[in-house]
């Protein structure tokens, strides 16, 4: 089937708010080629639980699609049409199943040597994207806070190496009651600029008592949702023949219900959007089952590119030592070994990524970034006010050091 | 349209970079590594024009050939680049002072490891399904070699690491294949062999796959394991398994079954497969410089092993190159050094060093050289003929 042939009849599958703001575009799908369109549908079927900012950037997207002539449409995506398909993807159900079909079509890129022309159109619509609907700029500056080296006792090498020429380190900082203070800070933020999902909070471990008007995932929550998956897992494994990549495509329809989640928010009764992000974490990020540190820097990047918070706290906590995959994956109620160092190193490198994925939001040149040692006195703040490359040996709390980012 | 997803299907909505910024980024990665080799390491930049005595060293009949693939998959940023030195103390400092090396060689085939290291030993880019259990669909350098020598089967061997690259040494070609390739030794498959699949001890060396956590291999019966830990590498079980339990990754354990081949059986053509750094598919980065600098220390040791066995000694030139490298930290589709799935320039561009009799020592050339140019090149030092090979051979070593 091609997408000229398209009919609304065939996204009676999707729900109700998808299927609806296919319908009202179905005239412009239909005009799409074929190595473009289920990538876009593969966003769409899911918009009934995508975050506001994924939701308002499908909708731009759409209209500003829909407002171009055909010839404008068949210029835009003529290096799109020009990506040759296999008589079998043309014949797979690619409305019905988007996501099964990109997977294919990833596959079949590949082998083809068709990868680096199908990355170029990609980049130039994305570029013609930014110009023609361009995202909105934040309410507020962004601001993003990691903290890293949970229950490291002490630590001689040096910290935020990838970060340093972007801010000043400071070595003299307060640590006392460090995650209160930024906690609070978040809160305040939260309160003062409110927004859905708009203000996070990431711990690597056992969330810490913090407001209820941030979004809080945690490592420790979804410990029960981890070992369902696992025990779901466990079988498929035994299975012949059964690799990474039929393993994905299982992975990828699994539901919170079916690892026992059900995310209550506090007046809206269940909080699909939450809970699918957090199945998503387990199920598409590669080693966030197993290593916390992993987890909390993979549900930071998805956090920051699909919700684009305003405030980000992510604290990252100590990793199990590496163990034998099958030993973890048995889930034996052993004590894991905790690898402290190894989880600071990971943590630090995380921060970079996280500082990165902030970077990549609207408003860069605004947005504000602290890192922090937790419990020791070594922190690196990132602003626009902040002078590059720098360092102080001036005592101050978290709190200055936050508002002399800001 | 969405432009960033993790998994293998998001590949393809992950495209960023067009091909004449690649070709950029790729000379910039090489002019980056020359420069800091030639601070670093003290080594010269080559002139094409200069050709090495390869030929003239050894006699063909003895030489030997050991390809080591540094894998699977490390960026510059943690290795050659200024930050990345003290990952690679043993590649600065005693390897290529004595290596020619090159600092763009170029991978523009599919990056999936078992798929990628098949491309390397056919010297075609192969396409086939990187999870699949398949032969490769051009004749192998083993083939090749075997072939047009007329040498037994002992005389090509592959230690590789995981039990997906069961079929690597051999391909479905109509005109090679069965019966011409070279002896597969799958060293964690060994141990499963040789511990039942049952002792939970050995149960951290049997890793087969990171691309997933939750790959766990089909294994075959043991028998022929057995058979080769007794007959060929001379190996009683109770001391394999003993001597296994002193290592501490996959890599060491196949560096351990290489020497042992050397000095038992003495391939003339040997290729070593590492793989312990693509543990940063799960993500930990500490983990992932621990696999490059494990590596590093088993690739020198592999040096020391050629020039103390009496087989190799002075007629072997050794070959370390990656499969591919990593995801930039630039690319917004990929998530940094954790995958090789964006296809960008930097996990396009890798190098390679050449050690050995005949070969120029502290040497640099930072031409655009392709992964597929491995093949002709071992033939044309070995004197068979890779004939439906893609690559060409690389002049500066023969």
């Amino acid at each position: 089937m091609l997408p000229r042939d398209l009919k609304t009849e065939q996204f009676a599958g999707y729900p109700p708010e998808a299927r609806k703001l296919v319908a009202n575009y179905l005239g412009t799908l239909q005009q799409l080629p074929l190595s473009f369109l289920p990538s876009l549908l593969r966003e769409l079927i899911d918009y009934d639980f995508k975050f506001p900012a994924e939701r308002k950037a499908r909708e731009k997207e759409l209209a500003n699609l829909g407002s171009l002539s055909p010839d404008q449409l068949r210029q835009l995506f003529q290096a799109f049409a020009q990506i040759h398909l296999s008589p079998e993807l043309e014949g797979f159900d690619w409305a019905k199943s988007p996501v099964q079909f990109v997977e294919r079509l990833s596959a079949y890129l590949w082998s083809t040597h068709q990868l680096d022309a199908f990355r170029k159109a990609s980049m130039d619509y994305a570029d013609h994207l930014r110009s023609a609907a361009p995202p909105d700029p934040p309410p507020i500056p962004r601001l993003g806070i990691t903290v890293i080296g949970q229950g490291v006792a002490s630590y001689d090498e040096a910290l935020f190496r990838k970060l340093r020429p972007h801010g000043a380190y400071f070595s003299r900082v307060k640590p006392e009651e460090g995650l209160p203070r930024l906690l609070e800070a978040v809160a305040a933020r939260a309160k003062s600029h409110p927004a859905p999902y708009g203000h996070w909070y990431i711990d690597g471990g056992e969330e810490a008592d913090h407001a209820p008007a941030l979004t809080c995932i945690s490592y420790k929550a979804l410990e029960p949702a981890r070992a369902a998956l696992l025990r779901r897992m466990q079988p498929e494994l035994d299975r012949p023949g059964m690799g990474p990549e039929a393993l994905r495509t299982l992975l990828a329809q699994l539901r919170p219900a079916e690892l026992g989640m059900d995310r209550v928010s506090d007046d809206k009764g269940t909080d699909e959007v939450l809970a699918r992000f957090e199945v998503s974490l387990l199920t598409e990020g590669s080693g966030t089952q197993i290593f916390s540190t992993s987890f909390a820097q993979w549900a930071a990047r998805e956090a920051l590119r699909r919700a684009q918070p305003l405030t980000l706290l992510v604290r990252f906590a100590p990793r199990q030592r590496q163990k034998p995959m099958n030993e973890l994956l048995s889930a034996v109620a052993a004590r894991p070994e905790l690898d402290f160092v190894g989880s600071l190193i990971d943590a630090d490198f995380g921060a970079y990524y996280n500082w990165l994925n902030q970077q990549r939001l609207p408003g860069a040149d605004q947005s504000s970034f602290l890192v922090w040692f937790e419990g020791h006195s070594q922190a690196l703040a990132i602003g626009p006010s902040m002078p590059r490359g720098t360092e102080s040996t001036s005592a101050a709390d978290l709190e200055q050091l936050l508002a002399w980012a800001v | 349209m969405k432009v960033s997803s993790q998994n293998r299907g998001g590949r393809a909505a992950l495209a960023a970079r067009n091909a004449s910024h690649s070709q950029d980024v790729s000379r910039f990665v090489a002019r980056t590594r020359r420069d800091f080799l030639r601070t670093a390491a003290g080594v010269t930049l080559g002139s094409t024009l200069m050709r090495s005595s390869w030929a003239r060293a050894t006699a063909s009949s003895k030489r030997k050939i050991v390809v080591v693939t540094f894998g699977g998959g490390a960026r510059d940023q943690e290795t050659f680049a200024p930050e990345g030195q003290e990952n690679i103390p043993h590649l600065m400092r005693e390897l290529i002072p004595q290596a020619t090396f090159f600092t763009q060689v170029v991978n523009r085939g599919i990056l999936g490891h078992y798929v990628a290291t098949a491309s390397l030993a056919t010297g075609v880019y192969e396409t086939f399904n990187n999870f699949a259990s398949v032969a490769p669909q051009s004749p192998t350098v083993f083939e090749y070699f075997r072939k047009d020598l007329k040498r037994p089967p002992s005389d090509a061997w592959v230690v590789a690491p995981s039990n997906g690259f069961n079929r690597i040494g051999e391909s479905s070609h109509r005109s090679y294949g069965a019966g011409l390739g070279a002896q597969v030794i799958l060293p964690k498959h060994l141990l499963t062999a040789a511990t039942s699949g049952r002792s939970n001890d050995y149960q951290h060396l049997l890793r087969d796959n990171y691309e997933t956590p939750f790959y766990a291999p089909e294994l075959a019966g043991s028998e022929f394991e057995l058979q080769q830990l007794d007959k060929i590498l001379k190996l009683s079980v109770d001391d394999f398994k003993d001597h296994a339990q002193t290592l501490s990754s996959p890599d060491e354990l196949s560096v351990y079954i290489a020497r042992r081949l050397m000095r038992q059986v003495a391939p003339s053509l040997l290729w070593i497969t590492m793989h312990d750094i693509d543990i940063a598919h799960a993500g930990a980065y500490s983990l992932y410089v621990e696999g490059i600098r494990r590596t590093d220390r088993l690739c020198s040791d592999l040096w020391k092993t050629i020039q103390t066995e009496p087989e190799y000694a002075g007629k072997t030139t050794l070959f370390i190159l990656p499969d591919f490298g990593r995801d930039s930290d630039d690319d917004a589709g990929g998530n940094g050094f954790q995958h090789h799935r964006t296809g960008d320039a930097l996990s396009r561009t890798t190098w390679m060093l050449a050690a050995g009799p005949g070969i120029r020592e502290g040497e640099v050339f930072d031409r655009a050289v392709d992964s597929t140019d491995l093949v002709p090149t071992l033939g044309s030092m070995m004197g068979f003929s890779p004939s439906l090979a893609q690559g060409k051979p690389i002049g500066e070593l023969l």
